[in-house]
Parts: C-alpha cells; structure tokens; sequence
C-alpha cells in the first residue's frame, strides 16, 4: 500500500508536468492545426533564458519570470513571422518537416551555447508552499505547479470560450477558408497563437528545470512525450491535456513500479497506437467530419 | 530505324504509351546509359578509398530514401518511423545470415521481406488514421519497434550487437569497398528501375490517386486500405534491404542508429530532394550525406587546428543547426526540391539558344 501510494504521488506529479508541457502545444494546434516538432525546444528555450537571467544576469525572480515571458512571446512571434507563415496553405507534410527542421535548429543552438550538461536554478521557491498530507510531503515546486496548471486551465477555458480572439482561434482552426471570408484577421490569429503558446512553453520550461534539472536533451525528449498525452486527451483540448497528461504519468510509474522500469518509455506509445485505433480524436477531442 | 527523338517544343504525344514512357527522349536514354556507364566503369577506380566508403552509404541511403518516398511522395503518408524499419532490415539481415546461416544473395531480401511485413504492420493504423494522426501512430512505431531492437535480447542480442559473416556472391568475396560498389550500385540501379516501372503500372497510379485524394480514390473504386498497406510494405521493403546491404557493409551492427533522427534524416532527404520524384531521392540522398561528411570533416578540421579544438568540440552541435537550416531554407525557397532545380536547369538548355 505504501508503495502503491508513493507511486500514485509520484505519477500524478510526471503526469502534470506533462500536461503542463502539452499546453503549448493544444495551443498552437487549436488555433492553427499546425503538429509542432520544436515543442521541446520551445521549452527548453525558456528554460535557458530564465537560467542566464536568474544565476548569469542575477536579476531578482520575479523581474526574470516578466522578461523570460516578454522574450518568449517575442520569440513565439517571430518564429511564426518568419517560418509558418509562407506555409499557409501548404501540405501537411512541409508543416511538419518544417517544425522538425526548426527543433534542430533551436537544439543546435542551444548546444552551442549551453553545452549538453545539466545545469540547476538557484532555489528560490518558498518552502511555506509544501504541503503534508498525513505522512505524505508534497514538495512547494509540485503545488507550484498544480496551481500553475489550474489557474492556465481556467484562464484558457475562459478565453477559448468568451473573448472575441479565443472564438476567432478556434474559428481558424475548424477552416481556414471560411474563418477569411468571415472577417477574421487569420495571420493575425496564428501570430497570437505561436506568441502565447511560446509564453505558456516557456513557463512550463521552467517548471520542469525547478523539477528536474535543465538539460538540452532531457528537455527536448519531453516535446516528443508530449504526443502521447495530447493524442490521448484529444489534440484540441486542453482539459484533454492535462488530463491525458495525468493517465501517461501515472501508466509510466506504475508500469516502471509493477512491470518492468525498462517498459517506461515506450508504454506510452503502445497505449497511444492502441487509442488511435479505437478512438482516433482522444478522449476530448473534436471529432473532424470530412467532405469531399 | 526511326529518327531519335529530341524535346519537342510543346506536347505531341498522341499515344497513352508515349506519355508512360520511362525515358521521355531518346536523348535522356543515351545520357541515362551514359551516366550508368560512368558510374560503374570510371567512379570506383578514380576515388580514393575514403570516398569511395562516402559513396557507398550514400548509395544505401538513396535506396532507403526511394523507399521512403513511394510511401510519402507517391502515397501520401508520412512515415516517421523509416530509420526503425531500416533497423528492422538491418537485424533481419544479421540474424539470418548468422542464426539461419543464409548466404548474401537471400539474407538481403529476406531482410527486405521482413521489413516489409513489418512496414505492414505497422501500416495497419493508416485503414483509419490519416494525416497528421497517421504521422503520430508511426512516430510510435517509431518508438515500439526501437524499444524491441534494444529489450528482445534472444533474437536481437540486445545492446551487445551482433557481427556478421563475410559476404559472398556466386563464389566471389565481396570484402572491399570497390567490390561492395558494385553490389550496392547494382542493387540501387536495379531498385530504381523497379520504383520508376511500378509508377507506370495500376499500382503507381492508384497510390498518386490517393495522394491526391483518397475518398474521391475510394469512390473511384480503388480499395484504399489494401494499397495504401502496399504502399508501406514496397517502402519499407527498400528500407529493409538498404538495412540489410548496410549490415554485411558494416559486419557489425548496435542498436544505436535506428533513433527517430535516422527516421527524420530520410525524410530531409525525401523533402531535399523532392517529393514525388524518383530521381529526387537520389539527389537528396547525395544531399545530405554530403551534408553531414562536409560538416563532420570541418568538425574535424577546427579540432586538430591548434588553438580553435574548443571550437571545433561547439562545432559539432552547429551540424544539428545546419541540418534544421537546411530543410527549413528548402521548404521556404524551393519545397519541390532539388529534383525541381535540376528541372528548371534542364529546360533552360531545352531548345537553347532559341528558349522562349
């Protein structure tokens, strides 16, 4: 029982940096129905630039928090600015090659000048944000970032469903075409979309090096975790995400504590192949009728 | 004997089977079998051995890349799961050329074979799946299929690798570099020639229909689901049999280089070279091995160059970059590829001096 527990805890602390990390990525799909490659390094884009603020630069924490989202909007921005708008309208197949194309360019970059060792942020959380539940301690950086996931799912949900831009995103998501002919400024849309998914990408980035350290290659192998989750939540929905991010922790822990630790990662991808089959848009996903 | 056909200057073909025909112009046939004479008679003998290995694996990388884009070229499905059933390929051969004792000439296709059912398999998902979701269910493909290479130990050996026997064919061992050019070489040329013919056949021609459009192809009475399997089955065959050809090249294989980032290079060079275009796997084949030699080779230049070794360590990341740049600045410049650049040259010379 104690075993079970420690690995439940520990489950739906993996799975919420997951779904955290798949923010982002909804994002950017639900607006633009763009699959994104470079998401890991999106992540770990912010990482680094909230590590040469905080311990190169040692500007106080909150000011590096502001200008670590400043420079990731910019950045989600310019990013679309340049690589994904020539590609309106373009096959999905230089979409994706594209973003694979990027996520090597940003890894290369980010190896060239952080090198591939792992590298730790000062520790700035307050411990007062711990909490103990019975014997069970919760570390203050896991309540940090379950609130961090709440307050986005609240804050998104709100958006998608009431301001104008949320409704003209989704708009540009169901069909590019008729979204135009309705008024809708779609470059307009898809530079917003890019700019907040890369702010939201960036936060989660540093989430997961408070967590675990930040590394180039630990950071970018989440961005390819991140398609499981999405894929099981349904790619269009965050509370899909952070939920399908929630099973994926836990299937991983308990089958590293039950099974066989080796069976870790690639348990997620048979669950994902034996979902597509069955139930092709996720479990909250919207279901795409197509004509002809 | 009839008049040799040059490019007519505008389109006078007035039988289907002129407008099938594999060689357009009895001109491109002569310099096709120039180029083939050239390869096999002067190549081998005038470059120096280190070359001569480049060529080699570019030449395996060519085969594995026309695979590839039968199945996202032609077909329409992308595949980031080419670089597994490559190492499918590449086991299959290995196991079989040392647990069955086969000998070369059926242990390459046997591999070829085996990817195939594989590529098959893994192809299952594409009966329901299309687009970006078919996409994802390869990429765990990807994953599945990596994770067996390393944790099916009693087949695979696990991480320690398997070593394979010499090859030899018809008596004669095949133990250089010059003699592996002519195996590779041979194959490749036979491949080709098989991927241009099967585009000419009800095959080829179903598989550009449901690129095109696969419920208008359903409607038309094509059975997608079977030619789209076959789809992957012929592309990963190509995978399988480059894979095994690399095997006995190497005589030792790990299961290191099967990573998505094998999967994601032949798909660059499917994209660098051109998507549905049979010479374009080759040109993007020979793209980026050239690519990845030329960088490692001024890697390695910086690194013993006294002085700049710290730089040279910084340069072997900025490959990562220079491949990124490389298939972003041809998908926002050229998407159709070099094949598309050769083209445009081509038809420049088409009708010189009086181009219009």
């Amino acid at each position: 029982m104690e075993f079970f527990l420690q690995l439940l805890i520990n489950g739906l602390s993996v799975g919420l940096l997951y779904g955290l990390s798949a923010l982002g990525f909804v994002m950017i799909f639900k607006s633009s129905s763009v699959l994104n490659f470079a998401h890991g390094q999106l992540l770990a884009i912010g990482a680094f630039f909230f590590l040469v603020l905080v311990s190169w630069l040692q500007l106080p924490v909150a000011l590096a928090f502001l200008v670590t989202l400043a420079g990731s909007f910019v950045l989600g921005f310019t990013v679309e600015r340049i690589f994904l708008r020539p590609l309106i309208g373009e096959p999905l197949i230089f979409v994706i090659m594209l973003t694979v194309g990027l996520s090597s360019m940003f890894k290369g970059l980010l190896l060239f000048f952080f090198g591939g060792n792992l590298q730790t942020y000062p520790d700035f959380l307050p411990a007062s944000l711990g909490m103990q539940f019975g014997g069970i301690t919760i570390a203050p950086v896991y309540v940090a970032s379950s609130l961090m996931g709440v307050t986005f799912l609240v804050l998104f949900g709100l958006f998608f469903k009431y301001s104008p831009q949320g409704i003209f995103m989704r708009s540009v998501a169901d069909n590019q075409t008729a979204a135009l002919s309705l008024g809708v400024h779609v470059k307009k849309v898809f530079a917003l979309s890019w700019a907040i998914a890369a702010l939201v990408a960036s936060m989660s980035g540093i989430v997961l090096g408070v967590i675990n350290g930040i590394n180039v290659h630990e950071i970018s192998s989440i961005g390819l975790k991140v398609f499981p989750v999405v894929i099981l939540g349904g790619l269009d929905s965050i509370g899909g995400a952070i939920i399908g991010g929630i099973i994926i922790g836990l299937l991983e822990t308990f089958t590293s504590g039950y099974l066989s630790p080796s069976l870790r990662d690639v348990i997620p991808y048979i669950v994902l192949v034996a979902i597509l089959l069955v139930k092709p848009y996720g479990l909250f996903g919207l279901v795409e009728i197509e004509r002809v | 004997m009839r008049a040799p056909r040059f490019h007519p200057c505008g389109n006078y073909k007035e039988v289907y089977a002129r407008e099938l025909a594999l060689f357009e112009t009895d001109f491109g046939r002569l310099w096709a079998f120039v180029g083939v004479a050239v390869l096999f008679c002067v190549v081998p003998f005038v470059s120096p051995p280190y070359l001569l290995y480049v060529i080699n694996t570019t030449g395996i990388a060519a085969i594995a890349a026309l695979g590839l884009n039968i199945l996202v070229g032609f077909t329409g499905q992308i595949s980031l799961g080419h670089g597994a059933f490559f190492g499918v390929g590449a086991y299959a051969g290995a196991v079989l050329a040392t647990t069955c004792g086969l000998p070369f000439l059926v242990a390459v296709p046997g591999a070829g074979i085996v990817a195939a059912l594989t590529g098959m398999v893994f192809g299952i998902p594409s009966g329901r799946l299309k687009g970006l979701y078919l996409t994802i269910a390869t990429l765990a493909g990807q994953f599945i299929i990596e994770y067996l290479l390393v944790h099916w130990e009693a087949v695979t050996k696990g991480t320690m690798g398997i070593m394979l026997p010499g090859a030899s064919l018809f008596g004669l061992e095949i133990n250089t570099d010059l003699r592996f050019f002519f195996v590779i070489f041979a194959s490749l040329t036979a491949l080709t020639l098989m991927a241009s013919n099967l585009m000419r056949t009800r095959y080829g021609r179903a598989f550009i229909a449901i690129r095109d459009n696969d419920r208008a192809a359903e409607g038309m009475g094509i059975p997608i689901f079977f030619y789209k399997l076959l789809s992957f089955a012929v592309s990963s065959f190509y995978a399988g049999f480059a894979g095994g050809l690399w095997a006995y090249y190497m005589r030792s294989i790990s299961t290191e280089p099967f990573t998505l980032g094998l999967s994601v290079e032949y798909l660059a060079m499917v994209i660098i070279g051109g998507l549905g275009s049979i010479p374009g796997s080759i040109f993007g084949a020979v793209f980026i091995t050239g690519l990845n030699e030329s960088l490692r080779f001024a890697t390695d230049a910086l690194m013993n160059f006294p002085g700049l070794s710290g730089y040279g360590l910084n340069m072997a990341s900025l490959r990562e970059f220079a491949f990124g740049l490389a298939i972003v600045l041809f998908i926002l410049i050229e998407p159709k590829g070099l094949a598309e650049l050769w083209r445009i040259v081509r038809s420049s010379f088409r009708l010189w001096p009086f181009s219009y």
